[in-house]
């Protein structure tokens, strides 16, 4: 049987009487690539902030790496890697620098730093750029890097929130082999994106519309269910409420 | 016809960062031409240039028959500009916002409203609410009536649709195409490869090159090879052992299959075979249309 790295049970959270999570419920397994998609504002991020244990639920039952969401969110983050296309390197410091930086807060000894840095230096042939400073690197490479830092410390989970968001072409396959490569390792991959044909490349996509979510599977099956021939068919199908689409123009007032 | 935008040899360096290199192109009366490449490709220096904003170091630009350095003042009043980071102030309302950029360009809402009834109606119910305080749709949308509340002739989208959602990136082009009515050239860039079919004409644009520029069908037309689509369960497997396949020229994942282009430009049994041996028995393999992210691919590939 496949174990279970992320359950979520009833999960609700509120924001005054705003209700940005309305009762979610899925499972994410262990050496999985879970796409967690959906339009702007349906309450992704509300949902990583909580998984990642920097948010509690209103209510409800959220387990992350075997870790309660309300008292071991300390546990829960030392368990998880994260990454978002905005923050994730500091740009002022070298691609050593941060390597070290990173290790360190992880608590990895110096010697496996070490080890680590000529590993990641080698597998991206990164060598001429260790001594350079972040800002001075492309963006594809940035990314890169930024994913290779989030996934240093073997988490069991790693979240990367619209992590190829403007690279280029070849960038972006470049990135998602890495995905398939570190899912292969057995780290589960947590990831949102704007790229519908993203989507395809995981494994059980979700999409969420207004706090709910509105359809789990795999990108097969949700194609077939909705009779669409591309996930991105299916998500402008489902993944906006009619009610959001205003009716004409009122008259100018 | 007149050329609205007409670059020849535009160059713009920052430090020993070549952000342009010798960028030429012209943009027809009422068209809709994209600027398709990934960040950093110097989209956003370029707009800066035509939008009056910033010189080149080397190259003519004309822009509404103008010249970007003497006439800037003259072409403001004609161009419509919605930069890629949100710039309205925040603190003003909705309404607040579209009534200070009619006043700024001398004109007012109700003038011309009709120009922006489409997409102002969809935030007008919020017209009260702080700019700031808006989703990162509406923001959008309230950006782009501001953009045309002075009835520019030519308006220029700086990545619009970065980081929205598939339906309302779709949304935003059908507003696009529906301002074609009113005569309004649009020159519009985006990450997305997607959204060029969109256009009427593509410059294709990386590292401050221009790879090619056409309508995006002739520059689908334009990929050289025979292209493949394999599809197969193991998606990861099937990459790596097509790239392994001797006759295999290029393997790249595309959306739930792998666009693949061989040597010899054919698909025989040998394929088959060796995939069989290698353990993927359930292959598709089917001719397919080149999209201009394949031609994109090959043409970065090419200047590597």
């Amino acid at each position: 049987m496949e174990t279970h790295v992320i359950t979520v049970k009833n999960l609700v959270k509120k924001f005054g009487s705003f209700v940005a999570n309305d009762n979610l419920n899925f499972e994410v397994f262990g050496g999985e690539i879970f796409g967690f998609l959906g339009a702007n504002g349906a309450g992704k991020t509300t949902t990583i902030r909580i998984l990642s244990g920097l948010s509690k639920p209103t209510s409800g039952e959220v387990k992350v790496a075997g870790f309660d969401a309300y008292r071991q969110t300390e546990q829960i983050k030392k368990n998880i890697g994260y990454m978002c296309q905005k923050f994730s390197l500091y740009e002022d410091l070298t691609v050593k620098e941060n390597i070290i930086l990173y290790g360190g807060i992880y608590g990895l000894t110096k010697s496996l730093i070490k080890e680590r840095i000529a590993e990641l230096l080698a597998k991206l042939r990164f060598q001429e750029y260790e001594n350079r400073i972040i800002a001075d690197l492309p963006l594809g490479l940035r990314q890169k890097l930024a994913f290779s830092v989030a996934v240093l410390h073997e988490p069991k989970i790693v979240f990367l929130d619209e992590p190829t968001g403007g690279v280029d072409p070849i960038t972006r396959r470049q990135f998602w082999e890495m995905i398939y490569e570190t899912a292969a390792r057995g780290i589960t991959v947590f990831v949102t994106t704007h790229y519908m044909d993203e989507a395809e490349y995981c494994d059980r996509i979700s999409i969420m519309s207004e706090g709910k979510i509105v359809a789990l599977d795999t990108p097969e099956n949700l194609k077939k269910q909705y009779n669409a021939a591309t996930i991105e068919e299916v998500f402008i199908k489902i993944a906006r409420p009619v009610s959001l689409h205003p009716h004409p123009p009122a008259p100018f007032s | 016809m007149q050329n609205v935008i007409e670059s020849s040899g535009i160059s713009k360096n920052f430090g020993t960062t070549k952000a342009l290199n010798d960028i030429s192109f012209s943009v027809n009366e009422s068209e809709i031409f994209g600027f398709i490449g990934p960040d950093g490709a110097g989209k956003t220096t370029l707009f800066r240039i035509i939008t009056t904003l910033m010189l080149p170091d080397e190259g003519e630009i004309k822009v509404l028959g103008m010249n970007c350095t003497t006439d800037y003042k003259e072409l403001r009043k004609n161009i419509g500009y919605m930069p890629g980071r949100f710039s309205l102030y925040q603190d003003l309302t909705v309404e607040e916002n579209l009534n200070f950029y009619a006043t700024v360009f001398g004109t007012t809402v109700e003038e011309n409203y009709e120009l922006i009834s489409d997409i102002y109606s969809h935030i007008e119910p919020f017209k009260k609410r702080a700019a700031g305080k808006l989703s990162g749709g509406m923001k959008q949308k309230l950006a782009l009536s501001c953009a045309l509340i002075h009835k520019p002739k030519l308006l220029v989208l700086d990545e619009p649709t970065t980081g929205v959602d598939a339906v309302s990136r779709s949304e935003f082009w059908d507003m696009l195409g529906k301002l074609r009515q009113h005569n309004i050239t649009i020159i519009v860039s985006t990450p997305y490869m997607d959204e060029a079919m969109r256009c009427d004409k593509v410059a294709l644009i990386q590292d401050g090159k221009i790879l090619a520029i056409d309508a995006p069908q002739k520059i689908r037309d334009g990929f050289s090879r025979k292209l493949f689509t394999v599809k197969s369960v193991e998606k990861y497997k099937l990459i790596n052992t097509l790239r392994k396949y001797p006759m295999t020229l290029t393997a790249y994942p595309f959306g739930d299959s792998v666009h693949v282009t061989f040597i010899n430009d054919m698909v025989d049994n040998s394929l088959f075979g060796y995939l069989i041996k290698e353990g993927i028995s359930d292959v598709v393999v089917q001719a397919a249309e080149a999209g201009i992210e394949d031609r994109f691919l090959e043409l970065m590939n090419k200047t590597e």
